[in-house]
């Protein structure tokens, strides 16, 4: 069989080498012959909207696909449509409650149907429907009604202004499904649909042949395809299944796959499969950002219950800005990168790392470790070893820290780095680690939860979905601090409270023009990090998949599904 | 045969004066096993007692430069490998020297081991012996044995954890309010087959004549505890400790393999194992180690248990 699989790919080599020195392809559809995907976790639908997993949307992305989709960089790209409709060319209403997509001319689906607007209403109706529990439905967020105008011309009403309007039939998460293959799923009867569900018929690239669940599909190039060239592949193994381990050896080691999906796997773990020569790691950059948050209110347990970690009673220390700046001028963020997360992690002083046009560029201040200027920050603030333990103290206060995080062995040596580092300036901490269920709980009846937050400081990472960091933002206003009468939800769990921040919020809440978005962004990140340092980011978390050397074209998007561009993915021959 | 000669009895050497505990260590020494698990105690003991005096590195010191280094042995298989004298076994992803660890991580294990097994054995005891003799007492407290031998450790030593460790933690300080939490926790967990073998040991003994003698000229039922049932039951309670010295070793490793228990700066045999198992392929000694010194140390105390049982049974003794 391998050695089958040798002489074809030897065959194809000698037959297509004319085309070889190309950079990119530019050969004839199905030129390239087979390709194999991996993914460790299996999909077991097709239909992104009947599921929220990430294996499913990237899988169904091979073949459904949206009218616009985000590209590395985070920038919509059309698809299915002719444009981007913004406010300046008109395809966004000035009062921000409406949006216009226009249909590219002659599309079809893979079955030889025209694609018409048609589609796109009925994929609104389908997901908005009452009695079905469609997982995306957060993309059709304040939507009114989604019309068709004519045969191409979608129109897509909001009951309230939308700053974003990017949400419906945008992206991998909120694709087009076909009106006529649906039709009787809607609602309740959505997942009785079997067939469609695991073969729907699509405007992507390729089309499914056989689906078996959690475990493998088969696809095959799409004939209907929009760009005749392309996919290069003539056909598509999806497996599913196994751990990230067996993927990474299986492209990495083995080559028997040419491509693996999120490898989370140790920094050394990876490079040491990668020295077989056979494939790539390739990493990219997404918003998830591992971070210190410092506790503003004071989490003592000789306060009682209900006042402990609430804004009655700030904190004895950490409210002290000096305090928290010189913690942060302790870390060696490099060195943390190097430690637990080699290329896929880089050091980072924003809240927001990503999307390029909302990261805060000069806020690079942190990423020196400056113990020195870190000691001198707290002599000047008061802050001095007055009794000779070792331990700098104010008032009777000394500087001991309760240092929690979830139970992960990258954060545990985290912790003994930061600990260390933080000795050096006469800090005394004290690390403690709770199981990630319990800590990412949520259970409002234990005290061990992160949003409760009975420490100085603790450690874990974050993100935001998509590319618009408004909601992310909007999460240290006064009103989401964790509380009693809010059964310590909530998102602010620094209890970070600032009138004019809230302002801030209000009027990126109203601001549709993307440049003043994104100097907003910017601010609001600023407060909360270089300002302030009420959280201090430590490592920008990036995504590592991997590629054989031999498979082109690939280039690895965490703004939307890692297949975005599989139709223009090709063999590279010798 | 006039000369016949008397046969000169031989007067017996006048005998050395052998005590009861002559005999069991006599016993106990024609065990292999018991002798070498003692000598390997003995050892391991004096290993984590002694050797942080001798070997002078703290077990906490990150040296960041110095990390992934390979025990000193490694150059047999590979003489490129990284290795130092500095770290006769090799230091871990952030350059702590692992036989500082490993020292420091035993005293920890064996002190857990050690307090808690002797808690278990005072608490079955008590109740063993209590139900064993009061005819009254027996079926409460063996219902109750019954009820705590439902317990699931884990759960219950999580709820420990919510519920004790923030006032523990405040008059005792972070390690010492874990260490009396897990102690307790394993004690009140594991004392319950000791209760159950001392108290069928007690019912029968009770009944003996040398028992009853005692009764009858009036002794009070606490002379006849501690005088006449105690000592006979002694074997029972000496096999059960060792076994529950090796079980409470073997529970604070699991709770720390479980990420449980101490905090992460504060090494434990268990937690050794736990931190090192991603890296398992590529740097072995690391768990192999602390796993060794954990499988030995609970082996050598159960064959020390089954040495004890021989030496101190009275019907074997001497066979």
């Amino acid at each position: 069989m391998k050695l089958k699989t040798a002489l074809m790919g030897a065959a194809a080599a000698v037959a297509f080498a004319p085309m070889a020195f190309a950079q990119g392809h530019d050969g004839e559809r199905g030129s390239s012959g087979h390709l194999n995907i991996i993914y460790w976790q299996a999909p077991s639908i097709l239909n992104p909207f009947l599921s929220g997993g990430t294996k499913d949307v990237e899988a169904s992305s091979i073949i459904l696909e949206p009218l616009a989709r985000y590209d590395e960089t985070g920038t919509l790209v059309p698809y299915l449509a002719e444009d981007i409709p913004t406010v300046a060319n008109g395809g966004v209403s000035e009062d921000l409650t409406t949006i216009t997509w226009k249909l590219k001319e002659g599309l079809l689906w893979s079955d030889g149907t025209p694609v018409t607007a048609n589609d796109a209403v009925f994929t609104a109706e389908y997901c908005m429907h009452p009695e079905g529990g469609c997982a995306q439905l957060s993309k059709y967020n304040g939507v009114q009604s989604v019309e068709a105008v004519d045969d191409l011309t979608i129109l897509i009403t909001f009951a309230t202004p939308q700053p974003n309007p990017y949400g419906p039939l945008v992206g991998g998460q909120s694709p087009m499904i076909q009106a006529a293959q649906f039709a009787d799923c809607l609602g309740a009867r959505a997942p009785e649909c079997t067939e469609a569900n695991f073969g729907p018929i699509g405007t992507g690239p390729f089309v499914v042949t056989d689906f078996r669940t959690n475990d493998v599909i088969q696809l095959e190039a799409n004939p209907n395809y929009r760009d005749a060239s392309k996919p290069a592949f003539a056909t598509v193994t999806f497996k599913g299944g196994g751990d990230a381990t067996a993927a990474g050896r299986a492209v990495l080691e083995t080559g028997e796959f040419d491509y693996a999906w999120n490898l989370q796997l140790a920094p050394d773990v990876i490079a040491s499969m990668a020295a077989a020569g056979v494939g790539t790691p390739v990493t990219a950059f997404g918003t998830l950002v591992e971070r210190i948050e410092m506790n503003l209110t004071d989490p003592s347990p000789s306060l009682p219950e209900g006042e402990r970690s609430t804004a009655m009673h700030p904190h004895p220390f950490l409210s002290d800005e000096a305090v928290r700046r010189a913690l942060s001028m302790a870390i060696d963020r490099d060195l943390l990168v190097e430690v637990g997360y080699g290329d896929a992690g880089r050091a980072t002083c924003n809240l927001v790392p990503g999307p390029e046009i909302y990261a805060s560029v000069d806020n690079t201040d942190c990423l020196v470790q400056d113990v020195d200027g870190a000691n001198a920050l707290l002599d000047e603030a008061g802050w001095v070893d007055t009794n000779g333990n070792g331990i700098r103290d104010k008032d009777g206060v000394e500087l001991r820290i309760l240092f929690q995080t979830s139970t992960n062995a990258v954060r545990q040596d985290f912790q003994a780095l930061i600990k260390d580092m933080w000795d050096q300036i006469g800090v005394e901490t004290e690390l403690r680690n709770i199981d990630a269920s319990v800590f990412f709980g949520g259970d409002p009846g234990s005290p061990d939860t992160f949003e409760k937050f009975y420490a100085d400081v603790e450690m874990y990472a974050n993100n935001f979905d998509g590319t618009d960091p408004q909601s992310y933002l909007a999460a240290y206003t006064c009103d989401k601090a964790p509380r009693p009468a809010t059964q310590w939800q909530g998102e602010n769990i620094n209890r970070f409270c600032d009138p004019e921040y809230d302002a801030l919020i209000a009027e990126l809440q109203q601001t549709a023009d993307i440049d003043e978005r994104s100097a907003l962004a910017r601010r609001l990140n600023d407060m909360l990090t270089k300002d302030t340092m009420t959280i201090v980011p430590l490592v920008d978390r990036g995504r590592v998949s991997a590629h054989a050397n031999s498979l082109g074209g690939v280039v690895l998007n965490t703004w939307d599904s890692e297949l975005w561009n599989v139709a223009d993915w090709y063999r590279i021959t010798e | 045969m006039s000369d016949l000669t008397q046969p000169v009895i031989a007067t017996p050497a006048p005998a050395k004066i052998r005590s009861q505990w002559w005999d069991v260590w006599a016993q106990f020494r024609t065990h292999k096993g018991a002798v070498f698990g003692l000598g390997f105690l003995i050892f391991i003991t004096l290993f984590v007692t002694i050797g942080p005096w001798l070997w002078t590195v703290e077990p906490g010191k990150l040296d960041i430069r110095n990390k992934d280094v390979r025990p000193i042995y490694q150059v047999l298989f590979d003489s490129n490998a990284k290795v130092s004298w500095n770290h006769p076994m090799g230091t871990d992803n952030l350059g702590r020297d692992i036989m500082a660890n490993i020292m420091q991580g035993g005293r920890i294990s064996l002190a857990v081991g050690w307090t808690a097994m002797i808690l278990a054995v005072f608490i079955g005891t008590l109740i063993g012996v209590l139900a064993g003799y009061f005819r009254k007492a027996d079926g409460l407290l063996m219902r109750f044995t019954d009820l705590v031998l439902a317990l699931p450790l884990l759960p219950l030593l999580l709820v420990m954890m919510l519920l004790f460790r923030d006032p523990l933690r405040a008059s005792f300080g972070p390690e010492n309010g874990i260490f009396i939490l897990i102690v307790v926790g394993i004690g009140i967990t594991s004392w319950m087959q000791t209760a159950r073998i001392v108290r069928g040991d007690v019912m029968a003994l009770k009944e003996r004549e040398f028992v009853l003698a005692a009764r009858s000229i009036g002794t009070p039922s606490r002379r006849i505890i501690t005088r006449h049932l105690l000592p006979n039951v002694l074997s029972p309670i000496m096999v059960s400790a060792t076994l529950g010295l090796a079980t409470a070793i073997i529970t604070e490793s699991a709770l720390s393999f479980l990420g449980l228990g101490f905090p992460s700066d504060f090494p434990t045999w268990g937690k050794i194992l736990f931190d090192s198992v991603d890296r398992m392929t590529a740097f072995p000694e690391r768990v192999i180690w602390p796993g060794l010194a954990i499988s030995l140390t609970v082996l050598a105390v159960n064959y020390i248990g089954d040495g004890l049982r021989d030496a101190l049974d009275p019907k074997i003794r001497g066979l």
